[in-house]
């Protein structure tokens, strides 16, 4: 990405973080080839919300959409972030297990059936605690079996991020691609603060946390393989070309012993900036770069 | 949280389903489907209670002007009057497309 942005094009471009869950899906197949499953009319709503005073929505915030992406089939589960933080409950969790499940399914079948999963949320919903945990290793697992098939392609546009539970889904995708607005992180800025005092991470230190969370950070790190802008045809792209890619010959995930070795070299008894952590951290092989 | 249904007559058929919106603070999902017979049934399922009267102020004026034989469906977050107005619209919009 080029320091110096093209203005008009910036300007005349196609904000992906403005389009809701089921917009931002719907940009990334070919024209025309998109169809939802399992969608609002068929009200696959949380039963346990209405409970706790809380109003559900139609769709659980989790869209699902089948259709196909440079030509071949795929399936996009987008979370919605602005309905309850796009946090996992049993019904949400169950539709994004379920649609890698039958993509899994597709694939050994010998349909070859991709999967990208735009990932909006805190993580689990807390009213749903156990439910949602649950669906969580659920998608865990089923990244890992279809990751095998295909690349599980996973963005995080923002402005929500991907926390939590789900943070750990993203560390199993076989590539991440991020924004400079969004956030990746197990613990949110405010629990660290909470857990381990202010004097650790000031939550309201915003230029902190997206200096340790956010999408540019993550990306020099290592942790998400390209970083574009906030625009709908740079996404596209990067979900073609990461198609196009196939599956990695290592994932990031299996990367163990790099990763044990990684943290050992660093001293935690000193501060380290963010900036200058970046080289320390990643001495190794430098990921692609989105012009 | 508070559950909350009107009637409203109608005279003409409304062919397409339309969805619009999200529950997140302050805006609301409409769902708005074909219904048979010569009315109309919303029923809202709000976070906020005790607006009953100004639910049906909005939808008054919404009905005063709009007759389509539909099944509404609100789950609303807390969304003022105006929002309401809007998505409604929108709804219909998105059905006549």
């Amino acid at each position: 990405m080029s320091e110096q942005r093209n203005d008009t094009k910036f300007i005349n471009r196609q904000s992906f973080i403005e389009l809701n869950a089921r917009e931002r899906a719907e940009v990334l197949f070919d024209a025309g080839t998109s169809r939802e499953l399992a969608g609002p009319f068929d009200r696959m709503e949380s039963p346990w919300l209405a409970m706790q005073g809380v109003t559900p929505q139609a769709d659980d915030g989790c869209v699902v959409m089948k259709g196909k992406i440079s030509g071949q089939s795929t399936v996009v589960i987008a979370l919605e972030g602005a309905f309850q933080g796009g946090s996992m409950g049993e019904v949400s969790g169950e539709k994004l297990a379920a649609a890698l499940d039958l993509a899994c399914a597709d694939n050994e079948k010998g349909i070859r059936t991709n999967a990208v999963m735009l990932l909006e949320t805190g993580g689990v919903r807390l009213q749903e605690a156990n439910l949602g945990l649950a669906s969580i290793a659920e998608i865990m697992a089923s990244i890992l079996v279809l990751r095998r098939h295909v690349p599980v392609i996973c963005i995080i546009a923002g402005t929500v991020g991907c926390f939590g539970g789900m943070s750990l889904a993203a560390g199993l995708a076989s590539y991440v691609v991020m924004t400079r607005e969004a956030r990746l992180g197990m613990n949110g800025p405010e629990v660290i603060e909470q857990t381990s005092g202010v004097d650790e991470f000031d939550s309201s230190d915003r230029a902190l946390i997206w200096a340790i969370h956010g999408g540019e950070q993550r990306f020099a790190m290592g942790l998400a393989d390209a970083l574009v802008e906030d625009d709908a045809q740079q996404m596209v792209e990067a979900v073609q070309r990461f198609i196009a890619k196939g599956v990695p010959a290592v994932h990031r995930s299996s990367e163990v012993a790099l990763y044990r070795s990684r943290i050992a070299a660093l001293d935690p008894s000193r501060q380290w900036d963010p900036k200058e952590l970046r080289a320390a951290w990643k001495a190794g092989a430098a990921p692609e770069v989105n012009q | 949280m508070e559950r909350i249904e009107f009637d409203y007559p109608a005279t003409h058929a409304v062919l397409k389903k339309a969805h619009v919106g999200v529950v997140g603070s302050g805006d609301l999902e409409v769902l708005l489907e074909p219904l048979d017979g010569d009315s109309a049934h919303v029923s809202i399922l709000t976070s906020v209670d005790g607006f009953r009267n100004t639910w049906k102020a909005v939808l008054d004026r919404f009905f005063a002007s709009y007759q389509g034989a539909v099944r509404i469906q609100i789950h609303d977050a807390g969304a003022t009057p105006g929002s309401v107005l809007l998505r409604l619209q929108q709804a219909v919009e998105v059905s006549q497309r």
